[in-house]
């Protein structure tokens, strides 16, 4: 890393910095999720084929039900790196980042599971099995509520981001068991939905892209999101600086 | 049926395609809603507190 480089991070890693910097970005990325969504949609509902080989209409689901699934594990690998960075370099906000992304990461992996049975009754005849798919992706739930739990049971900010930052990282072993999960267990889920050289035959190239991009509009919906949330929770922990206080004085 | 009715009726997988996309929606929606209302709730505590401090240094 370079000299400009450690700058640029050692600035934004005080939360004084980011607080307007996050403020600066959110409607940008709140702006692109909508834009991206509705194209999303659009994809696939009316440009996608009605029908996917032996799933029938139901199969709409899957623009909704892969993105989330996948921002469930890509929030929580994010999530866990920055506690982990908190954890080794003491960084504060690393620890409110993934703060910030937990609520998130559960609600994302909620609507993987509520969309999954929903999709799993038409198609498989059950709204839930004991598969390695879906009982993996349901301890990342209760992965998400433990280290939120952990942390409003702590009083103390920093014993409590130790705490949960440590059952993040350990977690973390989770998601590539999911992941992967279809392939080293015979699973009723289906594959990978995105297998570069198989889906191609299988898979009209709309309900690929469709679901790549409602996964970006995802992430965009996320990030701004996320940047709101961290900042109230800037405000909390920083409240009793002076530039907090003046902040908050001149708004009332 | 209309072209209309017949979208939302989906084949007779009505209950499972809106039961997944009315709750994402909600869930996003609500989501939205929260986070904004969690930041004007915390800036006005904020700024409670340092009114009262105010009061009392005087």
């Amino acid at each position: 890393m370079g000299f400009k480089n450690s700058v640029i991070w050692l600035y934004f890693s005080s939360p004084r910095n980011f607080y307007p910097f996050a403020g600066k970005l959110i409607p940008w990325f709140g702006w692109l999720a909508a834009v991206l969504m509705i194209i999303g949609l659009y994809i696939g509902f009316f440009v996608a084929p009605p029908v996917l080989s032996d799933q029938k209409e139901y199969y709409v689901i899957i623009f909704i039900h892969v993105p989330a699934a996948w921002m469930s594990m890509f929030i929580y690998i994010i999530m866990s790196l920055y506690a982990f960075i908190a954890l080794v370099w003491n960084i504060k906000m690393s620890e409110m980042m993934a703060t910030a992304l937990a609520p998130t990461g559960a609600m994302f992996t909620f609507l993987a599971l509520w969309t999954g049975a929903l999709w799993g009754r038409p198609s498989w005849g059950a709204y839930w099995v004991w598969d390695a798919r879906l009982t993996s992706e349901l301890i990342l739930l209760f992965l998400y509520i433990g280290f939120m739990s952990l942390q409003s049971a702590i009083d103390d900010p920093r014993r409590a981001a130790r705490a949960s930052g440590l059952l993040a990282v350990v977690g973390a072993i989770n998601v590539p068991i999911i992941y992967f999960s279809v392939r080293w267990w015979n699973t009723l889920h289906q594959g990978f939905s995105v297998q570069p050289a198989q889906t191609q035959q299988l898979m009209d190239p709309s309900i690929k892209w469709g679901m790549l991009i409602l996964a970006l509009a995802f992430w965009m919906y996320t990030i701004a999101v996320v940047l709101y949330r961290v900042r109230t929770i800037i405000l909390e922990r920083e409240r009793q600086t002076t530039w907090v206080q003046e902040l908050v004085s001149s708004k009332s | 049926m209309s072209a209309i009715t017949e979208f939302f009726y989906f084949s007779g997988y009505a209950w499972y395609v809106w039961g997944s996309y009315g709750l994402t929606a909600a869930f996003m929606i609500a989501e939205v809603i929260l986070v904004i209302r969690g930041k004007k709730s915390m800036v006005n505590r904020l700024a409670r507190m340092a009114r009262l401090n105010n009061s009392s240094s005087e």
